[in-house]
């Protein structure tokens, strides 16, 4: 009798810790749907997912990265970098606007990598580093922020950002396809147990003989280039390299990777629950939006608040699990 | 030889840890490999296996001299090592930790779960383990977890696997199957290389043994051969008559017990850790907590401290209740010196004496300013009276042998002036030597008059150590012993037969 009881209390528990956003998501879907009319509109719906796509694709490389126990602060300034380099590159046509931020980015990327996989520095202080440095290097190309390279009209590099289909825009299925792509990655290949084992015990997996400084390495890698091609498309949706985009994205990208149910301090993680993340983030950017005489600031209060009990939660449920009750 | 090492030296910041050692195994041959803690085998096992390389000497495999760079060639070359620790990934699932890194493969390069579930739970039905091999490795006995890294050692086309103290978390149970695991392994030819403490193993499954001891070979030879206490004097350096005048522990017999119990903790429940479980301990008396893996010790002793949270039960110090938190306990004056003295207990990169007076600072501060004086005198103390081999209090404790570390935990309890003591395995994974001076302070200890109880897996130090003996299993107390009872038999048949 008791032994049910306990299996069913921790059965609930597990499930909170894992779909914990999902059915925050449902419920803040569902009260937002009834409360405002204009929510469930197909323009607000394709307006929502659009905001949300070049997050997701940020934060789909930070889940990687986390997952791996490290943490990448750079993807802010990589992402703002991308975006101006895209519209720098434009002018030579598709193929440089889309091969110059993936190139300089997933430099970054791997830079970060080698110096956290090879010296052991602490992931913190590496991407800070080269969070200065990309800021630093962008603010050098446009003169400070000056000059602001805008896409031509008509350049077919624009489609990118700005193509539809059913109205929904072409970044809402680019960062879909990535996202399923990252999923079965993690999920499916040899890389991905690399990953999963490497945050989960990295001696270990030493020890094991899997490749940890290699999976280092190209999690950072892909994390550059990840955020890159988000500031790629998000430059050719503004039509212009925005320089003051990206600050503090960092934060966002981490905080909607931890609310989707992926361990701060490593070894486990889903793409899924990154999705879910950013799903409950947009929305409840929305429902703020939609109340309209709320400061938007208040955006950023509510998902600090959401971010503190999914951490409250997370960490009680490992307290309970190591006692094996 | 399937696997040779020649005249290996092995130099740590100005401590020789292998002194021209060589050492061989031939392919089928179950070999121990034993030595005191520091005697070098640790070392002279990760240079066979790639995690260390040797500032001189040579390895040859098959003959043929090879240089591992790291764990993952010697693996390839088809030599395995399973660890005292268990090295795998508790988050992830059985399944993928035996797999790691050598995943089955579907057409298309993703991995494939069908086949790696299924012939996960095929090979691990060989070694006892019948549990869904989709659930988090972390979820099992660690007695399980370390059949799974058996098992994931030996299915990787070894042909040498090394085993490092691997019944250190085994059950009596689990010992059978691992023991039936070598004598398959033995049977396919797979040479063994056993590290263990334990003599009643060693002879029971080993066919040759290797003595190290301060980083130098000592003796290689069949083991059949060489009479028990032959070994020990090989391991110890210490004359054969020497070791029988003095026994195998240190304890002298008996102590002068208070009357009346200092501390009484009754009816212990927790969860399904703990069922009911009551322990007293009088002034100047030594209770021992037998039992097995699992049974309960460690979770009676974290109890007793408010480590645990109860659902039921008191614990009484001189009538006095306990409120189940450890600030107020240890104010009260009960210490407890950990099982793991890694996670719980020292602070690698604080010196001997940072750690010796960490507990006993509010001790000796006036309004928050600590006296560098009263300290230095306390630990100069300590040092001193329990003979802690350092170079001065200001060495790193990292920088100590094991022995010396688990003196310096009990240098710090001691100095909060306890009433009661908790030792968890005080003398775990640390040398013969150490051992004794170790069980030796404990006899002192409780002679001062205060009240000790210990824990120890080894029924040697229990039987000498302890005046009487709580048997528990499955969190319950099943038997008490004391005075004629105290002997071997009496547990065992104790635990044997208690049921809860």
């Amino acid at each position: 009798m008791t032994a049910v009881r306990v299996r069913l209390r921790r059965g609930i528990g597990r499930g909170i810790g894992r779909q914990g956003a999902a059915v925050a998501l449902v419920v803040m879907v569902l009260v937002a749907w009834l409360s405002f009319p204009r929510f469930g509109s197909p323009d607000n719906l394709r307006d929502m997912a659009l905001q949300g796509s070049f997050l997701a694709i940020v934060a789909l490389g930070m889940t990687f990265v986390i997952i791996t126990g490290g943490i990448d602060l750079s993807v802010g300034s990589v992402y703002a970098l991308g975006g101006v380099l895209a519209a720098y590159g434009s002018q030579w046509g598709f193929v440089v606007a889309l091969v110059l931020p993936l190139a300089v980015c997933g430099l970054i990327g791997l830079l970060n990598g080698v110096l956290v996989a090879r010296t052991g520095m602490a992931p913190f202080i590496v991407t800070l580093a080269t969070l200065l440095l990309a800021r630093g290097l962008l603010l050098a190309i446009t003169s400070e922020g000056s000059t602001t390279y805008r896409i031509a009209s008509g350049s077919a590099f624009l489609e990118l950002g700005r193509g539809t289909v059913f109205g929904f825009g072409y970044p809402v299925f680019l960062a879909l396809a990535l996202c399923l792509a990252g999923g079965l990655v993690l999920r499916r290949t040899r890389f991905g147990q690399s990953v999963l084992a490497t945050g989960g015990a990295e001696q270990s997996a030493v020890l094991m003989g899997l490749p940890v400084a290699r999976t280092k390495v190209l999690v950072y890698t892909m994390s550059g280039v990840l955020s890159g091609f988000a500031g790629a498309v998000t430059a050719a949706y503004l039509e212009s390299g925005v320089t003051v985009i990206g600050v503090g994205l960092e934060l966002d990208a981490i905080s909607v990777v931890v609310i989707g149910g992926t361990l701060l301090t490593g070894g486990a993680g889903t793409v899924l629950g990154t999705v879910i993340g950013v799903g409950l983030r947009t929305v409840i950017q929305n429902v703020i939006n939609q109340i309209g005489t709320l400061d938007s600031n208040y955006q950023s209060v509510v998902s600090g608040a959401f971010l503190l009990l999914v951490v409250v939660l997370q960490r009680s449920l490992a307290t309970r699990a190591a006692r094996g009750t | 030889m399937v696997l040779e090492v020649v005249d290996a030296t092995k130099e740590f910041v100005g401590v020789k840890a292998l002194d021209g050692v060589s050492f061989s195994v031939r392919p089928g041959e179950v070999h121990a490999l034993v030595g005191e803690n520091g005697a070098g085998k640790s070392t002279l096992i990760k240079v066979l296996t790639g995690v260390h390389r040797p500032d001189s000497g040579q390895v040859l495999h098959r003959g043929e001299p090879v240089e591992f760079h790291r764990p993952l060639d010697a693996q390839r070359a088809g030599i395995s090592t399973i660890y005292q620790e268990v090295n795998l990934v508790p988050l992830m699932s059985v399944a993928a930790n035996l797999f790691l890194g050598r995943e089955p493969r579907t057409r298309f390069g993703l991995v494939d779960r069908a086949r790696m579930h299924a012939e996960a739970a095929e090979v691990l039905v060989g070694y006892g383990i019948h549990d869904d091999v989709r659930r988090p490795l972390g979820t099992l006995a660690v007695g399980a977890q370390q059949m799974v890294a058996l098992a994931r050692a030996v299915s990787a086309d070894a042909h040498v696997v090394i085993m490092d103290e691997p019944t250190s978390s085994l059950e009596p149970r689990e010992v059978e199957t691992l023991f039936s695991v070598i004598e398959r392994l033995h049977e396919r030819g797979i040479a063994i290389v056993y590290v263990s403490h334990r003599m009643d193993e060693l002879y029971r499954i080993c066919d040759r043994v290797t003595v190290l001891r301060d980083g130098r070979h000592v003796h290689t030879g069949p083991l059949a051969d060489l009479p028990r206490i032959e070994l020990v004097s090989l391991m110890l350096g210490r004359s054969v008559g020497d070791i029988r005048e003095h026994g195998a522990t240190a304890f002298s017999e008996e102590h002068h017990a208070g009357a009346e119990p200092l501390l009484r903790a009754e009816d212990l429940t927790s969860g399904r850790r703990l069922a009911g479980v009551s322990v007293s301990i009088r002034p100047g008396e030594v209770v021992g907590l037998a039992g097995l893996l699992g049974s309960g010790r460690t979770e009676t002793a974290r109890a007793i401290i408010g480590a645990l949270p109860l659902d039921s039960g008191t614990v009484l110090l001189g009538g006095k209740a306990l409120r189940g938190n450890v600030g107020a306990a240890v104010r009260a004056g009960v210490s407890l010196l950990a099982e793991d003295r890694k996670a719980e207990g020292i602070i690698p990169n604080l010196s001997v004496r940072e750690n010796i007076v960490l507990a006993a600072l509010p001790r000796l501060s006036r309004f928050g300013v600590v006296s560098r004086a009263r300290q230095d005198r306390v630990v100069e103390t300590f040092i001193r009276r329990l003979r802690i081999k350092v170079s001065g209090p200001e060495q790193k404790v990292a920088e100590l042998s094991g022995g010396n570390q688990q003196k310096v935990l009990l240098a710090r309890w001691l100095c909060t002036q306890p009433k009661v003591l908790l030792l968890d395995e005080p003398t775990r994974g640390i040398d013969v030597g150490a051992k004794a001076e170790v069980q030796a302070l404990i006899d002192e200890l409780a002679r001062d008059g205060l009240a000790v109880l210990l824990i120890s897996s080894e029924l040697e130090e229990l039987l000498d150590g302890a005046d009487r003996l709580v048997v528990l299993k499955d969190g319950a107390v099943v038997s008490e012993l004391v005075g004629d009872r105290l002997t071997r038999d009496h547990v065992l048949s104790a635990i044997a037969a208690g049921e809860s």
